[in-house]
């Protein structure tokens, strides 16, 4: 277990009187994509929310490269490695691409002119190089995306939480955005992403994680997971895994 | 260097207006316009760059204003050492001020009416101790000598105005061209995303507060030893706290300039309000308003950004870094 970068224990977070998080425990191993999916409404992004230091949990523990984390503050786990995209974009809006980018940079590099630089290096990783000095204002639900990608990939993380950026692209953007995921992996940063676009959860991700009412309910490979009975019903409903089989066996 | 230029140029320019002019109504209006300025020159740093709508700069004009006059008054103390000692008081204020609303995440409207209360608090305390005159108000001793921080004619106070200007845009513009400064826009455009990439918030909130209390309050102690007098009202009251936001919003909020051309525009405009109405009481105020309303709803990045619109777009400088340093 030494060599797990992210371990989570028994996390629970209550919102008055709806339990969104319900001692949610698993692993992330160090250069692997795990996606983490699951109904809306499971509490994915209150997971991650909670692992990011936005939220603290009610209980339960967070270890991170073998440091308890539980409670830091965002700020103190961007510079120790851990960086997250927002599930809804949240550019600078007023800044440029490239400004926005420079902020991230800026984690490392104290100089203007080398954060600047290094934005530009960033961008043209995702694929913003022909848009670097266009106000992100401008820029598409595609193209936002991508600028939250850059921003947490400047700070040089090695923990990657991504919330849904394949949500609200359209199948051809999708197509150009999963290398870019997987492009990130192969420079040995560890991705964990909450995804809905299923086609992408199983091309991308080695481990799945399935969420359901704050619980972790499945854990493995896409196909194990998707083969699931628990996660079948979490998905449909009570007893649409054995109207599926008994359907299966009719057809 | 290149990026200073500009500050060089505009300062070269004005401190040749007391060759041109010897008036008194000239210099005088001048002075006020670069006081306000100054002030607003604090506001912009906390409210243009950082989003930080305060509504109480008064605290620190006043108190820099007040701790310079109290240490010469009641301590003989020298009104230049006087003015470091004004300009290090704002900044305490803002440290007390920042770290309390900051530390409680007050936002927006929250925190633009708890500089209020701060500000308007100080304003009844100072009305009332003995230290401040009370009622009575504090009279600084008129000793017309350089060493005392004090003139015979107008042109030294503007110079010595347009040096605390001058020396407000050197400061702006480094915060511009720096980590701080980035992070302090990334603030006001937004907090959370700021967080998420390693901003410490708190940290830069509470600096670029007391960076902008210390400006501010500079033009406090100038004002002092310009008027030689100050009562509860006039170092504490609203009119300075609206001023110094009324002047970086119409020049163009979050701009270097800005303060500086609003300042200008806004006394131009009181000025003229007075020789058309006579004077009426409140009426300069009544068409303040109808500036603001005006300027955020037709112009949000105010004059400087109007400009920048007419100015074709390969005229600009560029903002892509021409040389790296490793």
């Amino acid at each position: 277990m030494a060599e797990m970068l992210l371990r989570i224990y028994a996390i629970s977070k209550r919102f008055g009187g709806l339990l969104a998080v319900d001692k949610a425990s698993f692993n992330v191993r160090p250069g692997r994509i795990t996606a983490l999916i699951g109904p809306n409404g499971a509490g994915k992004t209150t997971l991650f929310a909670i692992i990011s230091g936005f939220l603290t949990p009610d209980e339960g523990r967070i270890v991170y490269d073998g440091a308890d984390i539980t409670g830091a503050a965002p700020h103190m786990l961007a510079r120790r490695g851990i960086a997250r995209t927002f599930q809804i974009v949240q550019p600078f809006a007023g800044l440029t691409v490239r400004e926005n980018i420079a902020v991230g940079a800026h984690l490392a590099r104290p100089n203007r002119v080398d954060a600047l630089a290094a934005a530009g290096e960033v961008a043209y990783a995702v694929g913003l190089g022909t848009q670097l000095e266009q106000s992100a204002a401008t820029l598409t639900v595609a193209g936002r995306k991508r600028l939250e990608l850059a921003r947490a990939l400047a700070t040089k993380p090695r923990l990657v939480l991504l919330d849904e950026v394949l949500a609200g692209l359209n199948p051809s953007e999708i197509r150009d955005m999963v290398p870019v995921i997987r492009k990130i992996a192969d420079w040995g940063v560890t991705i964990l992403m909450i995804e809905h676009v299923m086609q992408a959860v199983m091309t991308l991700a080695e481990q799945v994680l399935v969420l359901a009412e704050g619980r972790i309910i499945a854990e493995g490979t896409p196909q194990q997971v998707a083969a699931d009975r628990q996660v079948i019903e979490a998905y449909l409903g009570h007893g649409a895994a054995a109207r599926m089989i008994s359907g299966a066996g009719h057809g | 260097m290149k990026t200073y230029l500009p500050i060089f140029v505009v300062v070269a320019v004005l401190a040749l207006v007391p060759f041109v002019t010897a008036s008194n109504v000239v210099l005088n209006f001048l002075v006020v316009t670069l006081l306000i300025a100054l002030a607003g020159q604090g506001w912009n740093l906390l409210g243009g760059y950082g989003g930080q709508y305060s509504f109480g700069h008064a605290a620190f004009f006043g108190t820099g204003a007040y701790v310079t006059a109290i240490l010469q008054v009641q301590y003989g103390i020298n009104a230049w050492f006087g003015l470091l000692i004004g300009i290090a008081a704002g900044a305490l204020v803002g440290i007390v001020i920042g770290a309390l609303s900051f530390r409680w995440g007050l936002r927006g409207s929250y925190f633009s009416l708890v500089t209020l209360a701060f500000a308007e608090v100080l304003r009844i305390v100072a009305s009332v101790a003995p230290i401040t005159g009370a009622g009575v108000g504090t009279l600084i001793k008129l000793d017309l000598r350089p060493e005392a921080f004090q003139f015979q004619s107008r042109a030294p106070f503007y110079w010595i105005a347009l040096g605390l200007v001058g020396l407000s845009l050197i400061v702006v513009r480094g915060i511009e061209n720096s980590r701080f400064g980035a992070y302090l826009v990334a603030i006001r455009e937004n907090e959370d995303a700021a967080r998420a990439l390693g901003v410490d918030t708190f940290s830069v909130k509470l600096a670029a507060m007391i960076v902008s209390a210390a400006i501010t309050a500079a033009a406090g102690c100038f004002y002092a030893q310009y008027f030689l007098f100050l009562d509860a009202a006039i170092a504490y009251g609203t009119w300075i706290s609206i001023d110094a936001l009324l002047a970086p919003i119409v020049g163009g909020v979050g701009t270097l300039f800005g303060p500086l051309l609003g300042a200008l525009i806004i006394k131009m405009l009181g000025e003229s309000t007075k020789l058309v109405t006579g004077g009426a009481p409140g009426l300069d105020l009544a068409i303040y308003g109808l500036l603001l309303i005006a300027v955020v709803g037709l112009a949000p990045r105010g004059i400087a950004g109007l400009l920048s619109a007419l100015v074709p777009r390969r005229f600009r400088p560029p903002s892509v870094p021409e040389h790296h340093h490793g």
